[in-house]
């Protein structure tokens, strides 16, 4: 029983090793790419579409209601960011029930990498939207009394952000293997199809919460009631 | 008992209460949210969508301090400073 994908060495190259959490994150990027490219090699906009476009466009217009309804926004310009984070977070928990397959989330470097992306992109969309003095103006609102606890819920979120998705995947399999050697008949497998809808909510969570903290960012805040949110 | 020992069973002991603590404020006020959400939703099945984002969000917010505690407890075990001096001492 590994408590972490990162003590899996695969194979090292010098100074360089390239352990488990690596390998499997390329396999989930390759298999995202590869299905991608296979499926919209032959898009038709006619009535019979193929079984994967259907799929795909499934995906994609879920992700785009979902971002409309969070932020009230035009969901293009946040949908290629949010709708990565939810596919590999998912492609990733949903293969764990794979034998042989370590979920990269179920390592914490892999999520504290995607809570920092999602710590920097919260500005970025901010600036962009407003410009960076009214982006900042943000942060004095209601009063400037509250800016220290405003960045440490900040950097508080984000850790959380990152613990949450590894907590919940880390435990899932180590609650698998803790049962496998306890009770191999029946049990894991129970807890392996319970595991595959956790790591689908945290999917969906994890997603949910980049776009409210992103759209937290990027909307002006005209009423001072609505500040006690942004302290969380 | 030695240095080694006390600090080792310290550890353990808090990081198992830590965590037992630690998630029963959580686990209750999650409880209730869940509760409240469902009555809202057999109230109004229309609106199931947003009270069902909604629940979650909040529900990720609830689950800050219990994964603050789990935090705690995991440095406790596999990052605990004082075992590490004690290590770098002897």
């Amino acid at each position: 029983m590994t408590l972490s994908p990162d003590t899996i060495e695969v194979f090292s190259l010098g100074p360089v090793t390239i352990n488990a959490t690596l390998v499997f994150s390329w396999v989930i990027m390759a298999l995202l790419i590869a299905v991608s490219w296979w499926v919209t090699r032959s898009l038709t906009a006619t009535g019979d579409i193929g079984r994967g476009q259907n799929v795909l466009e499934a995906v994609v217009a879920f992700l785009r209601d979902q971002i409309r309804e969070v932020t009230n926004q035009d969901p293009e310009p946040y949908l290629p960011f949010v709708g990565t984070l939810f596919l590999f977070i998912v492609t990733s928990n949903v293969l764990s029930v794979v034998p042989g397959f370590q979920p990269p989330t179920g390592s914490l470097t892999t999520t504290a990498a995607l809570a920092v992306c999602v710590f920097v992109a919260v500005p970025v969309f901010g600036i962009a939207k407003l410009g960076l003095r009214a982006y900042l103006m943000n942060y004095l609102r209601p009063s400037p009394f509250l800016l220290p606890f405003t960045i440490i819920g900040e950097l508080s979120r984000t850790l959380a952000l990152a613990v949450r998705l590894f907590g919940n995947v880390m435990s899932g399999s180590v609650i698998a293997a803790i049962l496998l050697s306890v009770v191999p008949l029946f049990f894991p497998i129970i807890m392996q199809a319970f595991g595959l809808l956790i790591g689908v909510i945290q999917a969906y969570i994890f997603a949910i919460l980049a776009i409210v903290y992103i759209a937290s960012g990027t909307e002006l805040q005209q009423r001072r009631a609505r500040s006690e949110e942004e302290t969380q | 008992m030695s240095d080694f020992g006390l600090i080792g069973m310290a550890s353990i002991i808090i990081a198992g209460l830590t965590i037992a603590i630690g998630s029963i404020g959580p686990a209750l006020g999650e409880g209730r949210a869940l509760a409240q959400a469902l009555q809202a939703i057999a109230q109004q099945p229309d609106e199931s969508n947003t009270i069902t984002r909604t629940l979650f969000v909040g529900l990720a917010m609830v689950e800050s301090t219990a994964i603050y505690c789990f935090v705690v407890s995991l440095i406790l075990i596999f990052a605990n400073p004082f075992w590490a001096a004690v290590q770098n001492g002897s």
